[in-house]
């Protein structure tokens, strides 16, 4: 902040217990329970009781091959729902900023999934990829494509869910990255018109101006992609078997079946995981930034 | 020049009417036409993936049980939507309308107490920017990256004597969300100009008056966004209240759907149903804060 003349305010008009309600709640409610998190990971715990057992819940953990792959899972999850929806949400972006009709309409229905439950949104789309009768291999049945079974198929439905994620979060990527083209001033527009035609325009106006749209999108999706659990949940289970579990469903599954220390041990490690993929992201990003 | 009048009215190259003058008629026609095509194209596209499985809810819902459970893309035989959404209504003594006021309460207690701590955050750290704003900001933007500790925060809950009600649920909500909130509201503070401070605090008002009469108000824009974004989120958790507010008195809007699938079996009309009976409050937002929403959502936290 620069020093250009605050006269009057001082910062006892701004004064700090103005943070003492939402830090209470927030240290109370979620950082409280993470810090007890490391302790609780080291012991097998009944909730009432808790006897320490040092890192075995994270050998069992990592000696465990359904809990290997709800990791493996997590990371394929993420990486591939937040790259997919920049490649989608981008093209889709210069397209509804363009002088097309029905602008408007178009960015409310395809926004619109992102404001539904998505317990709904994969009830209804686990009824669609119903393999035999349902409206997706009917339709491709139709024009003589092949038929998968999306979810029932182990090697496919992790990614059946991912298609899914992508459906019902594109729009919120779509908007941020509206919201970075509009932004860009119309003069860069106006030489890239002279330049040349609309590949010049993208390549060398939207596509390097709409940067820190591109990193907003990707952090968001990303830290959703490894947080994600009601889509799984709603649509697979976890399954078949445990084809499409990641961390967060492995934690629900020990939770239910009472091993309360190895469910923790599970979010600990999805914590670690968050924190050594998206923190070294943003520094990357903030650089970046500054770059340009 | 009665040409370019007709295609600019119909939406080419709007924003360019520079370039008009240097292109020949035929070139024009040629773009008229393949603008037409992508316009088509986007139409059939978006509409298949985006709104087909909209009519398919709808379809599903209107049609009697057995019917439903063929799974067809068909107007219903019957058309009977008013009685399936009054089945999934009175269904279990009313269990939806508990449902339905369980979900207001959790949302509607969230969000007030998320717009009320977050705005009074997001006032203090941006005009402050000392050493305990920037202490503050480096733990918000830690929860909004970390995942919530599961099994520890039902501990917790059990430990204050909250868990399986209402109030432990909205504080969770609220924790989780109050980062967010912040952000979003402390990118706006940034553009409500430090003199409106400085002239009330002349006049004399203590630093709770400057907030509720003066900044609240101001900061309505970005309020609006929060509530919107918030309200949505927290009525549409559904692990929040798996975890938190067990308990079929406990149940949720989000919850009554998981337990249809069980109990109903293959009442695939009734699900639906209740799929359309709980997609109304999100849908109402939309309509309100359609425009809002769509352009000005993220538009401060871009550049923040």
């Amino acid at each position: 902040m620069t020093n250009q003349g605050r006269p009057r305010t001082s910062l006892g008009t701004y004064p700090n217990w103005f943070y003492l309600p939402a830090a209470l709640v927030f240290a109370v409610f979620f950082l409280v329970p993470t810090a007890l998190a490391f302790y609780f990971s080291l012991t097998r715990w009944t909730l009432f009781d808790a006897t320490f057992i040092g890192f075995e819940n994270y050998l069992d953990f990592l000696g465990d091959p359904r809990l290997m792959s709800g990791l493996r899972n997590t990371i394929i999850y993420a990486v591939m729902t937040s790259g997919l929806k920049v490649v989608i949400a981008l093209p889709l972006a210069v397209l509804l900023t363009s002088s097309i009709r029905l602008k408007g309409l178009f960015r409310g229905l395809i926004f619109f999934p992102v404001l539904v439950s998505t317990v709904a949104v994969g009830i209804t789309f686990a009824t669609l990829m119903q393999p035999s009768v349902g409206l997706i291999n009917t339709a491709l049945g139709a024009i003589g494509l092949p038929r998968p079974d999306w979810l029932g198929n182990p090697n496919l439905a992790l990614y059946s869910v991912a298609l899914v994620d992508v459906w019902k979060g594109v729009g919120i990527a779509m908007v941020i990255f509206i919201a970075g083209i509009m932004s860009i001033p119309p003069d860069y527009f106006e030489a890239a018109r002279l330049e040349g035609g609309s590949w010049v325009k993208f390549r060398h106006v939207i596509l390097p101006l709409s940067r820190n749209a591109t990193f907003t999108v990707i952090l968001l999706s990303f830290i959703g992609g490894l947080r994600t659990f009601d889509l799984i949940w709603a649509m697979t289970h976890g399954g078949p078997g445990f084809a499409s579990d990641v961390l967060t469903s492995v934690i629900y599954k020990e939770y239910q079946a009472g091993f309360y220390g190895l469910s923790t041990a599970g979010n600990v490690v999805l914590f670690i995981l968050v924190t050594i993929i998206v923190y070294p992201l943003m520094r990357f990003f903030s650089r970046r930034e500054l770059e340009l | 020049m009665r040409v370019p009048k007709v295609i600019a009215g119909a939406g080419i190259e709007t924003s360019e009417p520079a370039s008009e003058s240097s292109r020949t008629g035929v070139e024009r026609v040629r773009q008229f036409i393949a603008s037409t095509w992508i316009d088509a194209l986007s139409l059939v596209v978006i509409g298949i993936v985006f709104v087909v499985p909209f009519i398919f809810i709808l379809l599903t819902a209107a049609k009697p049980r057995a019917e439903a459970a063929l799974f067809k893309f068909s107007w219903p035989s019957q058309f009977q939507l008013i009685e399936n959404l009054r089945d999934v209504v009175t269904y279990g003594d009313n269990r939806m309308l508990l449902a339905l006021w369980n979900s207001a309460l959790l949302t509607v207690g969230s969000v007030t107490l998320i717009v009320l701590l977050s705005a009074m955050v997001a006032f203090v750290i941006q005009r402050r920017n000392d050493g305990v704003a920037s202490a503050a900001s480096t733990i918000m933007l830690a929860g909004l990256i970390i995942p919530p500790a599961v099994v520890p925060t039902i501990f917790l809950l059990q430990w204050l004597g909250l868990y399986k009600t209402l109030l432990g649920l909205i504080m969770v909500e609220v924790a989780f969300t109050v980062p967010f909130a912040i952000l979003v509201l402390r990118a706006f503070m940034g553009s409500i100009p430090r003199e409106i401070d400085e002239s009330a605090i002349i006049d004399g008002a203590s630093p709770l008056r400057v907030f509720f009469s003066i900044i609240l108000p101001l900061l309505r824009p970005a309020i609006v966004t929060v509530i919107v974004v918030s309200a949505v989120g927290i009525y549409n958790d559904f692990a929040g209240p798996l975890y938190f507010l067990p308990g079929s008195e406990n149940v949720t809007a989000q919850v009554t759907l998981f337990s249809f699938i069980s109990q109903f079996g293959s009442q695939w009309n009734l699900l639906f149903a209740d799929v359309v009976l709980i997609t109304i409050p999100p849908l109402i937002m939309f309509m309100f804060f359609q425009r809002q929403l769509v352009s000005g959502l993220t538009a401060g936290a871009i550049k923040g």
